[in-house]
């Protein structure tokens, strides 16, 4: 187990320095002088202008730039927002707000998915079967921001069922319906993969001679089918996690959520270039840490994965 | 020709050859034999292709898909075919949100444009760029994950963690940045490009995970012991046997392609104003989404459906290629 580990750290170092690397030459080749905008329409002194260069390390070669910003990051240094505000702060602001909407979303895409999923399942080919993949089928050919829009629509304007955008605080029930619009997609494609994953245990040795040892359906399907279903979805909720992040920034965006995707979504609709580099940033180093951590536990489950090279 | 194997004659009249005085059979008295020998050498691929076929044919939703792509190419194509009134211009502030009325059958946008002319030239935009990003992510897909997959080793370590760090990046976000550079190029190529360059992962990752399964098969031995060099072994035995799922990944691709320049041009910062998308048009109707609901419903289904079309064809055909899937049903 700890040589698993170690190894999967040490895959995740150059992924991490290959990722932010990547990023931020993109932001050394944006057009323009970041410290000519600071001064908008004037004319700048060009000492100070040469004063500022060196402050925030802009005469310096690319890479030793580079490394000043990831020691910046190690320290929880973002880097500052296009109001001058400190993006930690920002963070520390709308991070819980996000949590607590993806939390949401994870929790409704993650049962009704697996509860519809299981369904399917166990009557294949039936009714019940045909309609929920054909639904799942449309459900995931929608983009998240036409769901979004007919949500907003239907429910918070049509129907007046919930307030079209969250008010400020973000209050529980202000959540739901964006949670609901940001777990649609993902809930469809768990649904799919249960599906499948329990037509495939169902089929196996061991669930036939539950049935042959006299046991109830009621014990096999939880005990035996359910819980033997489940790795395949585990995986995909980690990998899914990027989604999830996207979905959020377009889902904040149009429900207005004060979250880290909404201010995300604002630097880019207004082309505040650095704040948008910085919130990708830290999505992506937010990304790995979730993938990371869900490889552990996998290899933690599954002993498999462990001795595989 | 499994028929030869249960009840042909040779397994009625075995036993009697067995009993017979001659030493070696003439190949009247053994059919069986000359049934192997008449077994094409290809046949094996030919299966997996013919049975796919058989069973696509066979389904609806298919048939729904293939039409529907095809309609949506020919929109593509020719627009003069389906509207006369230009999407941009012609144009009257007088007409802003207003509702249908003859030869403008969905009404018009904010600024007086007409909705229909304007999702029927959009649909060019929209195919163009999925079909860029699809031949982008099949060079590179294919590319790294052929040689990942088939020489392992060194090459596999570097390889594999090249595109684990454009996988890291969700490609959206990565197409954020990506056009936020080039904001001074905004074109279908910039666009395509920007997500092609992230999105290719996903195929690598297939191809070399099915090149694994397949490069320790017998014909791929027999291969090396008559001599075939590594690389010819690779492009004549190992590839167009791991092609399969790399057709069906690329196709949900291009749906995936679609949507990604729907978001980034509805993020507004995916194609200039002057280009037709459905993604600029859904971003323009969003603030009259109270009063004018139907300047944003249109593109969104037209949006929909075209990305409903090439999943669903994705699927189906991932279900026709592969045997375990097509248990399932």
């Amino acid at each position: 187990m700890a040589g698993y580990i170690l190894r999967r750290f040490l895959q995740a170092i150059p992924v991490f320095f290959g990722t932010t690397l990547l990023i931020y030459f993109m932001t050394f080749a944006m057009p323009g002088d970041p410290i000519v905008a600071m001064f908008g329409q004037r004319t700048p002194n060009p000492a100070l202008v040469e004063a500022l260069r060196a402050q925030y390390h802009l005469d310096q070669p690319f890479i030793v730039q580079y490394f000043i910003y990831i020691g910046g990051i190690f320290r929880g240094d973002f880097g500052v927002s296009f109001s001058g505000e400190q993006i930690s702060t920002v963070l520390a602001r709308t991070f819980p707000v996000t949590a607590r909407l993806a939390m949401i979303a994870v929790v409704f895409q993650a049962f009704f998915g697996i509860l519809v999923g299981l369904v399917a399942g166990l009557r294949k080919g039936k009714f019940f079967d045909a309609n929920s993949l054909a639904v799942g089928l449309i459900l995931i050919s929608l983009p998240i921001f036409v769901i979004a829009f007919v949500a907003q629509y239907v429910f918070g304007i049509w129907l007046g069922w919930a307030r079209p955008t969250v008010g400020v605080g973000a209050p529980i029930q202000d959540l739901i319906l964006p949670a609901l619009v940001l777990a649609t997609g993902s809930f469809a494609q768990i649904m799919r993969l249960t599906r499948e994953s329990v037509i495939e245990t169902s089929g196996m040795d061991f669930v036939r001679t539950a049935y042959s040892k006299g046991l109830s359906r009621r014990r096999i399907i939880p005990v035996h089918i359910l819980r033997n279903s489940l790795i395949p979805v585990v995986t995909y909720l980690a990998v899914d996690f990027g989604v999830l992040l996207v979905g959020a920034t377009i889902t904040e965006g149009i429900f207005n959520v004060p979250g880290v995707g909404n201010t995300l979504f604002q630097a880019i609709i207004r082309g505040e270039n650095p704040t948008v580099v910085s919130f990708v940033t830290i999505m992506v180093l937010l990304y790995l840490a979730v993938n990371l951590v869900v490889d552990l536990f996998y290899g933690l489950l599954d002993p498999r994965i462990r001795y595989v090279k | 020709m499994s028929n030869n194997f249960s009840d042909g004659p040779a397994s009625k009249r075995g036993p009697s050859s067995l009993s017979s005085t001659h030493f070696v059979a003439s190949q009247e008295d053994v059919p069986l034999i000359g049934a192997i020998d008449a077994v094409e050498v290809d046949d094996q691929r030919n299966n997996l292709w013919l049975d796919a076929w058989r069973d696509l044919r066979r389904r609806p939703v298919f048939w729904i898909a293939s039409g529907l792509i095809l309609l949506i190419t020919v929109v593509a194509l020719f627009p003069g075919i389906f509207t006369q009134v230009p999407p941009n211009n012609q144009c009257f502030l007088s007409n802003s949100n207003a509702g249908p009325r003859a030869g403008h059958p969905l009404g018009f946008t904010k600024l007086g444009c007409d909705i229909y002319s304007r999702i029927i030239h959009g649909t060019g935009t929209s195919l163009s760029v999925g079909v860029i990003v699809i031949v982008m992510t099949t060079f590179f897909g294919v590319l790294f994950g052929a040689f990942s997959g088939f020489y392992g080793g060194w090459i596999d370590s570097v390889l594999s963690r090249v595109g684990d760090i454009f996988f890291s990046i969700p490609y959206i976000l990565a197409a954020v940045v990506v056009m936020s550079v080039l904001s001074q190029y905004r074109s279908v190529w910039s666009i395509s490009l920007a997500i092609g360059a992230f999105a290719w992962p996903g195929t690598a990752r297939v191809l070399r995970s099915e090149i694994f399964r397949v490069k320790n098969a017998d014909f791929v031995m027999a291969s090396t012991a008559l001599g075939m060099s590594r690389f010819k072994i690779l492009l004549k035995h190992v590839l167009p046997n791991s092609i399969a799922p790399v057709i069906v990944i690329t196709t949900l691709s291009l749906a995936a392609a679609i949507v990604a320049e729907a978001s980034l041009s509805f993020l507004g910062v995916g194609m200039g104003s002057d280009i037709m998308s459905w993604g600029n048009d859904i971003n323009q109707a969003q603030v009259d989404l109270r009063t004018a609901p139907q300047t944003l419903i249109y593109p969104s289904i037209a949006l929909s459906i075209t990305v409903f079309a090439f999943v669903s064809l994705g699927e189906v055909m991932r279900e026709a290629l592969d045997p375990k899937a097509r248990a399932q049903r």
